[in-house]
């Protein structure tokens, strides 16, 4: 276990495991209201404060995550008052933060198009002592955030107009869903990349989704599988000098297909057993009135 | 005298440029059942769309138990039911998970105690879901959804309960248990407002209809008397002149 006594492994694999918490964690409410796509837009808005940070010659992660916040929320206020014209607005928002990025960092005297590919597709083994703070702290707000107001967050995502009746604050709580959707793009910007952030945010929820049943179970096995699928991509990364982020998304998706294939014959069994415990009969209607009969 | 549980005077609101409520009064007592009636686009599921806050009102008044609808806050008190949709979410949840969001209108943003879970299953039996608790919603029939749905805003002991179409491609069994459970809450005291196509098996417990015809009130009083082929028992209104984008045909059939 020699990759464990590497200071750099430490970090990094430190890293990977909060990646692999995180973004799944925040995800699930992304992928409940459809806004799958959202870490993708942060991702790219994301570059405009990378560029920020070097320009400004400060740490690259906190100016990130602040343009981050700021994209993130202005992308939540179209989504909730947005009309008919606001997948315009995101898409300028998108595209103007990812050329934002780009000339910010050709303007910075260190910056540099090596600097932005390891930004754009992760570099791990690059994350340093002041990164590893950043991130921990950040992805901190996000499990707190994401495990503490799970029903609250379920019940926005799930049935928006509803969670408004019961009074709770949903617009404080659309935002807060937004800003750690930022929070955790910036805390995966080192270890997948910024476009291949919002991979890890979907993916594991999309795999578990296919033999889970509940939202609880479906939580708990997309953290655990962005878990396994960074830790092992950063391993491996080591062992084979590949690019950490492209090895994690790309196991990713081989989890996604073994759990599709093993969802049918799974589904099926489930069927079987309920089949078993409630036989079609002919004297039915004695026994009580089925539970959805049909009308004509 | 007691104030009204709802008060809506002289309500104006528009979807869009189009005036879809213009000049709706409408009061309704603590105890009462009043079924909000109307053909399609007459104005009834944005008139309780109004009340619960979620289409504003561009003129007139509302109050909700004597508090203007502006200041009220007292969200647990209300439960609400809004009209179905069939779009599945994209995750999986439960009929447990679903109904326990209904609590939140008591617990807020703390957690979930004892008293709380139980509240949840009470409601699920009202409906008769409640062996039902651990399966995915998404396995429901449409009746069984609608039951859930209901469940939900028991839940959060309400005392008033306003719902959108709850009997909307609801079968015929699942309809009893709706009526059957709405009679329960009505003899513990809750006042109800609901939208309905049609009086079908809650007849018997409707103390008033509200009728709606282009935005505007032209009755109040006692429920009309269902006439023709309209008064057979498990008549299904289906409307051939209907809007189909506007609102699904009601054939009965589950999917």
């Amino acid at each position: 276990m020699d990759i464990l006594e590497l200071a750099f492994m430490q970090r990094a694999l430190l890293a990977a495991l909060l990646v692999g918490v995180t973004a799944p964690a925040i995800g699930i409410y992304l992928v409940q209201r459809r806004q799958a796509l959202m870490g993708d837009g942060i991702g790219h808005v994301a570059l405009t404060g990378v560029g920020l940070g070097f320009l400004l010659n400060t740490s690259p992660v906190w100016v990130a995550t602040a343009v981050c916040v700021v994209g993130a929320v202005v992308m939540e206020l179209i989504r909730s008052y947005g009309r008919a014209r606001g997948d315009i607005a995101l898409a300028m928002l998108f595209y103007g933060g990812m050329a934002g990025g780009v000339m910010l960092m050709s303007l910075s005297p260190g910056g540099s198009n090596a600097n932005l590919t390891t930004y754009l597709f992760g570099s791990i083994a690059t994350v340093s002592q002041e990164d590893i703070v950043a991130i921990c702290l950040l992805a901190a707000f996000v499990i707190v955030t994401t495990i503490g107001l799970r029903k609250q967050l379920f019940a926005i995502c799930q049935d928006e107009e509803f969670a408004r009746v019961t009074g709770l604050p949903v617009r404080l709580l659309n935002l807060l869903v937004a800003v750690t959707a930022a929070v955790t793009v910036t805390v995966a910007m080192r270890v997948v990349g910024l476009l291949l952030v919002s991979a890890l945010m979907v993916i594991p929820v999309a795999a578990s989704q296919q033999i889970a049943r509940s939202f609880a179970t479906t939580f708990a096995m997309a953290v655990a599988v962005g878990v396994l699928v960074t830790l092992s991509g950063t391993v491996t990364s080591y062992y084979v000098d590949v690019p950490s982020g492209a090895t994690i998304v790309l196991m990713a998706i081989g989890v996604f297909v073994v759990l599709t294939l093993l969802a049918t014959p799974l589904a099926r069994k489930r069927a079987d057993r309920t089949a078993a415990e409630e036989r079609c009969t002919l004297d039915g209607a004695e026994a009580g009135a089925p539970a959805d009969d049909v009308r004509v | 005298m007691e104030q009204p549980v709802i008060a809506l005077r002289g309500a104006t609101a528009s979807l869009g440029s189009r005036p879809v409520l213009r000049g709706v009064d409408l009061t309704v007592r603590r105890g009462e059942v009043v079924a909000l009636l109307g053909a399609n686009g007459s104005g009834k599921s944005t008139a309780v769309r109004s009340i619960v806050g979620q289409v504003p009102l561009t003129g007139g008044e509302l109050e909700l138990f004597g508090t203007p609808r502006r200041r009220f806050r007292d969200w647990a008190r209300v439960g609400y039911v809004p009209q179905r949709t069939t779009a599945a979410s994209g995750v999986p949840a439960t009929v447990r998970e679903v109904v326990s969001a209904g609590r939140l209108a008591r617990t807020k943003l703390g957690p979930a105690r004892r008293a709380d879970k139980e509240a949840v299953v009470k409601a699920l039996e009202l409906v008769g879901m409640a062996d039902r608790l651990k399966d995915p919603v998404d396995a429901l029939s449409g009746g069984q959804h609608q039951r859930v749905l209901i469940a939900r805003a028991l839940a959060g002991e309400p005392e008033l309960l306003i719902m959108d179409e709850p009997m909307a491609g609801v079968d015929l069994a699942s309809q009893e248990v709706l009526a059957s459970a709405l009679r329960e809450e009505v003899a513990r005291g809750a006042t109800v407002l609901l939208v309905l196509h049609e009086l079908g098996p809650l007849e018997p417990l409707i103390d008033r209809a509200v009728v709606l015809r282009d935005g505007c009130v032209v009755h109040d009083g006692p429920p009309p008397e269902a006439v023709g082929q309209h008064a057979l028992p498990g008549h299904d209104h289906v409307h051939p002149h209907a809007d189909p984008a506007a609102e699904p045909l009601r054939t009965g059939l589950l999917s």
